[in-house]
């Protein structure tokens, strides 16, 4: 008799994308705003993107869900961190927090694909990357969720240096100027959004600089 | 009141119906540094004074911020108050996190009563040495709740606890009636008169004193010292014209000082700002 399977999953894919870009002074995320489920659509105006501290910003795609239950709890973490700490968390920190919060539901994961983004403690853009039980990475430019097969190839094409061999030695950070860095991110959803159905509608970018965030609104395919 | 043999322990009842070790920690309430509250329909003060163990030492935070929309002052036994204002801060974390809504502060006077009176009833604890001046906003706009060890909780217009805080209760015993409709700066400059009055002759310097103010369109937030020492020059600076006005009442209550501050204010402190007598 073979195994029988379950005929109900806890999980569900809402779909999207999420991108971030740091740069030298500033950090970019962006994710698109359309939330599925299956071959429907439920929102064309749902926002992926959460701010959790002054420097630091979550884009998440997966299972809505289980990210809105993640923010939640990283958003009661930080208020405890403040009342202990007076101050906020910086990004580097919270990287960790987000990595710990996952892996403690290694054995019931947090349906949930990260992107951090902030400006580390020098003022320097920074970017996170996950997988769904919290191992993580600081990379100078990430993508997560359904179109990120799409966007990731490009963005290396675009922003990898060519070997690790070759010298001078480059550091994580892209030499992309912010203006420059939002083209690119624009540019690869409206790729995105041609080939992958779960991904369009709107594109929600958000820039992160030390003296605040910027958010802009862009329209993309609805079909 | 004078030792007696049903005083030993927190569940011993004396034949009178008291309980003495209740009592004794309020006592511990009345040693501590002055803490003073106000409130109007929109906003609460709260202002301490700094008492530092010696000259060397910093002086103790007595005021906590427990949420945007809740702050707390405590007097007493203040790792007591630090305890506790780690409670209601994870209280109002939990009922943040389960009800995407702040915690109305009349619910976790409540709750901090009832972790009080716990304390009050079991032979292996002792209650908490500290009264709490809880401040906060619900859907009605501002409260303030003085919480004591016994278990009790009182709602106040405006209440001072710990050392020499009946002389800021009789100032304010004066002025409450005009609280609830006061403006925020008016609110703030009564509170810092209110601190005055229990340093009874010492002069008043921003350094001597913390405020925090929480409001319904204002989260809760201390005051920074040169915003202190501005409101502290509007009434020091020209004390004959005080007379005539409002800090008028307050200088009958410390009549027989008056002429001595005068004087002293003007000689003995030349940070503050230049008396122009």
């Amino acid at each position: 008799m073979t195994k029988q399977h379950a005929n109900w999953s806890p999980y569900d894919n809402n779909g999207g994308t999420c991108v971030a870009i740091a740069g030298s002074d500033y950090c970019v995320i962006a994710a698109d705003t359309r939330m599925s489920t299956g071959y429907s659509i439920l929102s064309r105006d749902y926002s992926k993107i959460h701010k959790l501290a002054d420097k630091a910003v979550l884009s998440s795609s997966g299972f809505q869900a289980d990210v809105k239950a993640l923010q939640k709890v990283l958003k009661s973490r930080h208020l405890i961190y403040q009342h202990q700490h007076n101050k906020q968390m910086s990004c580097p920190a919270m990287a960790q927090l987000l990595s710990n919060t996952l892996y403690f539901k290694r054995f019931f994961p947090y349906y949930a694909f990260n992107v951090l983004g902030g400006l580390d403690e020098e003022g320097k853009g920074c970017v996170f990357t996950y997988d769904a039980v919290g191992s993580y990475e600081r990379v100078g430019y990430g993508a997560q969720g359904s179109g990120s097969t799409l966007i990731m190839p490009f963005l290396d094409n675009q922003l990898k240096s060519p070997s690790p061999l070759l010298l001078p030695k480059q550091d994580s950070n892209t030499p992309l100027s912010e203006a420059e860095a939002v083209d690119l991110v624009k540019t690869v959803f409206a790729s995105a959004t041609e080939r992958d159905i779960y991904t369009g509608d709107k594109l929600e970018i958000m820039i992160l600089k030390a003296d605040g965030i910027k958010t802009e609104l862009m329209d993309l395919r609805k079909d | 009141m004078f030792r007696n043999q049903y005083d030993t322990d927190v569940t011993t009842w004396s034949p009178t119906g008291r309980l003495f070790q209740v009592e004794y920690a309020m006592e511990a309430v009345k040693q501590g540094s002055a803490a003073i509250g106000l409130r109007s329909r929109s906003h609460v003060v709260l202002a301490c004074v700094n008492k530092a163990q010696s000259e060397l030492s910093s002086h103790q935070r007595k005021i906590f911020k427990v949420d945007d929309h809740i702050g707390v002052a405590i007097a007493g036994l203040t790792a007591d108050g630090r305890v506790l204002s780690r409670y209601m801060r994870s209280e109002s974390i939990n009922h943040s996190f389960t009800y995407e809504s702040p915690l109305p502060v009349g619910r976790l006077v409540v709750h901090l009563a009832d972790k009080a009176q716990v304390c009050t009833q079991r032979s292996w604890k002792r209650p908490y040495g500290v009264g709490l001046l809880v401040g906060g906003l619900d859907e009605s706009g501002a409260h303030l709740y003085y919480n004591c060890p016994s278990g009790n909780y009182f709602e106040y217009q405006a209440f001072a606890i710990g050392s020499r805080s009946q002389a800021a209760k009789t100032y304010l015993e004066r002025r409450f009636e005009s609280f609830g409709d006061s403006s925020r700066e008016d609110l703030i400059k009564d509170a810092i008169l209110a601190v005055r009055e229990t340093l009874q002759g010492e002069t008043l310097k921003s350094s001597l004193c913390t405020v925090a103010i929480l409001g319904v369109d204002e989260p809760f937030h201390f005051l920074d010292q040169e915003a202190i020492q501005k409101v502290i020059d509007t009434f020091e600076k020209v004390p004959e014209e005080e007379e005539g006005d409002e800090a008028g009442e307050g200088e009958a209550e410390a009549a027989a000082v008056a002429p001595a501050e005068q004087g002293g204010a003007g000689a003995g402190d030349q940070d503050v700002a230049p008396m122009e007598m």
